[in-house]
């Protein structure tokens, strides 16, 4: 059975793609711009025998996620900046703990209070280091309402594949934007689950590794009766002050994403072929870029644009190739400069680095990123 | 060998604790297996779940599903677990500090959504892991290392605190009064709902040491002197009861539990 | 690691976990108990009741009654 095409905000496909990947609890705590996606769970999960719960806060929401997981049921909690930085240590337990969960940002500006309901990324970074210590993450940028379908299953199956909790990193304007899409039939979709272990209750080590780095993963009430810490563990799950052991162990969590980086990064280009200039941005501003970039090139500007689909791990591999034959990058950002600085790292000063950045809680206009396009040509 | 529930409730090879000697935790742990085992349940689809703190090490010692989490943290962790699979047993360890301070909001929630979790709170009224710093529960003029002058903060009475939050089963035991104690886990995990007991224990280290509270054997037979049976307490006068404090089972009055709730729901749906 | 018990008609006590806290000893109804070098020794097994006591709150599970 196909189904039809319907309008949708990106955040009820945010819950679509969530409920089509095997979303079965979601706890949050309401904050806009992403508060949709807390109703449409609520309303959507008992209708397939799953769970909803309004949780007392964001700190409550991210630890129910993971204790849910733990117990073998694919979770999932969504906020917005504040909220976001009040999740920030029960996401890095999750790193440590490696226990599948997505957390979905639908980003403001910021700091504190900030702007509610106007667009911004002001979490680039905090996605990639909001929690203290050095661990593991993924995060996914979408920019329409159908990839942010897409992403939200990807989001799940990299959870579920790396054992890691993954962010899908959000903005305003996608959030709220209405699209006509036609979501695909559950059965062409690809969904991943976590490897179960094949060995009995005595011999099961809930952190030794396969070669893929990641541990298989039993669940609470199979009978396996093991210990998940926060602490630095050897491979039983219990605590160590071992230096040599927790050194592994910190290594490992870092290397599992970092060996499987080819296949977990994704990226689009477009007209990069002949570029001169590349504009690169993620979310909404990458629409933007996109109105951009036609326009320029009808006036004969040779413009193309890269859009970090993952923006964590970045995709650099291509973009150090392309910086080795383009003029220019501009990185364009609702902050004050957060994506700029990774792009700074790759590019090195193998060309020249634009900023366009806006953070007074408007939009990116098309125009604005032209403009600043023509003063440097 | 260790004894027969020691040796099928525990990660013997653990064991001994870290905990200092006679250090109150210990005896509480293993009235938590007692009464597990006097229930019968099927350990497999038991979970026990805690925080950050001395108390909260308890779970690595025993032979369950086992979470140790992120300070304060536990019953919200515990909920989602509840709420994944509402078959299973879920009991929080937790300690004053843990439950009551950084972990109060979670706590008060927890209460009044009557979810079936039975949260056991080791008080030994201090921060014990972190060496000896006033809690919620230190009584007013006690000493800390953070209020080295006496502490000008109330103490929480952590039952009121529950009953007032809407938690089904509440009651209030010390780690001398272990019978009893076991007699309130027991009756808490049996209560279909949230299950308060608070397990009154000793910290000879920082607690006992800081107020001249004596060694752990003196602050056990504190605890023998100056508990009283609610039970009792309703026949005694005022004046006999000065000085006193409450133990016995405070509250016991079954409610809807949140996940049979919830399943209602999910059911309704079905049929619609 | 090598057990160190002291095994009884009616108690056992593991050495390696006692950490010499003297509950069992204070709380024992019958004085069977004392504290040697920091550690707990049955002094009178025959006045052994085998109540429990000392089991129930050993802190360290070191001491219990066989057999019963
Ligand atoms: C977020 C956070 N803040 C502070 C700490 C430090 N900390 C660890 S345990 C603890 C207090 C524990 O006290 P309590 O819950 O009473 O347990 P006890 O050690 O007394 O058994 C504190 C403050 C922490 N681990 N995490
Ligand atoms: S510091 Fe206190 S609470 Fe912690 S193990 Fe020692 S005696 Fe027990
Ligand atoms: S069983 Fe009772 S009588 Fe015997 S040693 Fe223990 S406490 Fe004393
Ligand atoms: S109570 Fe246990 S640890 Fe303490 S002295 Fe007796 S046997 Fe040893
Ligand atoms: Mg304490």
């Amino acid at each position: 059975m196909k189904s039809k095409a319907r309008l949708m905000q990106g955040n009820e496909a945010c819950v679509e793609g969530a409920i089509a990947a095997g979303m079965r609890f979601f706890a949050g705590y309401p904050i806009t711009p992403s508060t949709e996606i807390a109703e449409f769970s609520a309303e959507k999960l008992p209708l397939v025998g799953g769970r909803f719960i309004q949780m007392e806060d964001e700190i409550a929401s991210m630890a129910a996620i993971i204790g849910a997981s733990l117990a073998g049921v694919k979770s999932m909690t969504a906020t917005s900046g504040p909220g976001f930085s009040l999740k920030q240590e029960n996401i890095g337990y999750a790193a440590l703990a490696e226990v599948p969960c997505v957390i979905v940002d639908v980003q403001r500006s910021g700091p504190s209070t900030g702007l509610p309901t106007s667009p911004a990324q002001g979490d680039i970074m905090q996605a990639r280091w909001g929690t203290h210590g050095d661990h593991p993450i993924i995060a996914l940028t979408p920019s329409s309402v159908r990839e942010t379908f897409d992403l939200t299953i990807k989001a799940f199956n990299l959870s579920e594949k790396y054992r890691v909790p993954v962010i899908l990193l959000m903005d305003e304007i996608i959030g709220h934007m209405r699209e006509r899409v036609e979501l695909p039939d559950i059965s062409e979709i690809e969904i991943i689950n976590r490897k179960k272990p094949a060995v009995s209750r005595e011999e099961y080590l809930p952190y030794k590794a396969d070669d893929d780095l990641i541990p298989p993963m039993a669940c609470y009430g199979e009978g396996y009766r093991f210990h998940v810490t926060g602490l630095a563990h050897d491979e039983t799950g219990f605590p160590t002050n071992n230096p040599a052991v927790a050194d592994k162990l910190y290594r490992r969590i870092v290397d599992k994403i970092e060996f499987h980086k080819d296949e977990i990064v994704e990226w689009e280009e477009q007209n990069t072929d002949d570029a001169d200039i590349i504009i690169i941005s993620v979310g909404g501003v990458a629409r933007a870029a996109d109105t951009a970039m036609k326009q320029l090139r009808e006036k004969g500007i040779k413009v193309g644009t890269y859009r970090p689909i993952t923006v964590w791990p970045f995709p650099d591999k291509r973009l150090v190739e392309l910086a080795d034959r383009v003029k220019a990058f501009v990185v364009a950002e609702m902050n004050l400069g957060q994506m700029v600085l990774e792009v700074e790292r790759i590019i090195k000063d193998k060309a020249k680095l634009i900023k366009v950045n806006k953070v007074n809680g408007e939009a990116i206009y098309p125009e604005e990123i032209m403009e600043k396009i023509e003063e440097v040509l | 060998m260790p004894s027969e529930i020691v040796n099928k409730y525990f990660r013997t090879n653990k064991l001994p604790q870290i905990w200092c000697p006679g250090c109150g935790h210990g005896i509480i742990t293993r009235a938590i297996t007692v009464a597990i085992d006097k229930l019968g349940l099927d350990r497999d689809k038991i979970c026990i779940v805690s925080g950050i703190g001395c108390s909260s090490r308890a779970p690595g010692y025993m032979d369950f599903d086992t979470l140790h989490t992120t300070h304060g943290r536990a019953l919200a962790f515990a909920t989602g677990i509840k709420m994944a699979n509402p078959e299973l047993k879920v009991i929080v360890i937790t300690g004053d500090g843990d439950a009551t301070a950084i972990g109060g909001n979670h706590l008060i929630h927890a209460c009044r959504r009557n979810i079936d979790i039975t949260t056991i709170i080791y008080n030994n009224n201090i921060y014990g892991m972190t060496g000896g710093q006033y809690s919620p529960t230190t009584p007013k003029f006690d000493k800390g290392t953070t209020v080295p002058y006496g502490n000008v903060d109330k103490a929480f009475d952590i039952p009121a605190l529950a009953i007032a939050a809407g938690a089904t089963y509440v009651g209030r035991s010390t780690a001398y009064h272990t019978q009893l104690l076991i007699s309130l886990i027991e009756n808490g995990i049996k209560n279909e709902g949230f299950s308060l007991i608070e397990a009154i224990s000793v910290c000879p280290t920082y607690y006992g040491r800081k107020n001249k509270k004596g060694s752990a054997v003196e602050m056990l037979e504190w605890q023998k002197e100056h508990a009283v049976n609610i039970a009792a307490a309703s026949k005694m006068t005022p004046e006999s009861l000065d000085g006193k404090f409450l133990i016995g089972e405070f509250k016991n009055s079954p409610e809807p539990e949140y996940t049979r709730e919830y399943q209602k729901i999910i059911d309704r749906l079905k049929k619609e | 690691m090598n057990i160190n018990e002291t095994v009884t008609d009616k108690l056992v006590v593991n050495e390696n976990w006692c950490k010499g806290c003297g509950i069992c000893v204070k709380f024992c109804p019958k004085n069977v108990l004392k504290i040697e070098n920091e550690k707990v020794k049955i002094v009178d097994i025959d006045k052994c009741i085998q109540c429990g006591l000392c089991e129930l709150r050993c802190p360290d599970y070191a001491i219990y009654v066989r057999g019963k």
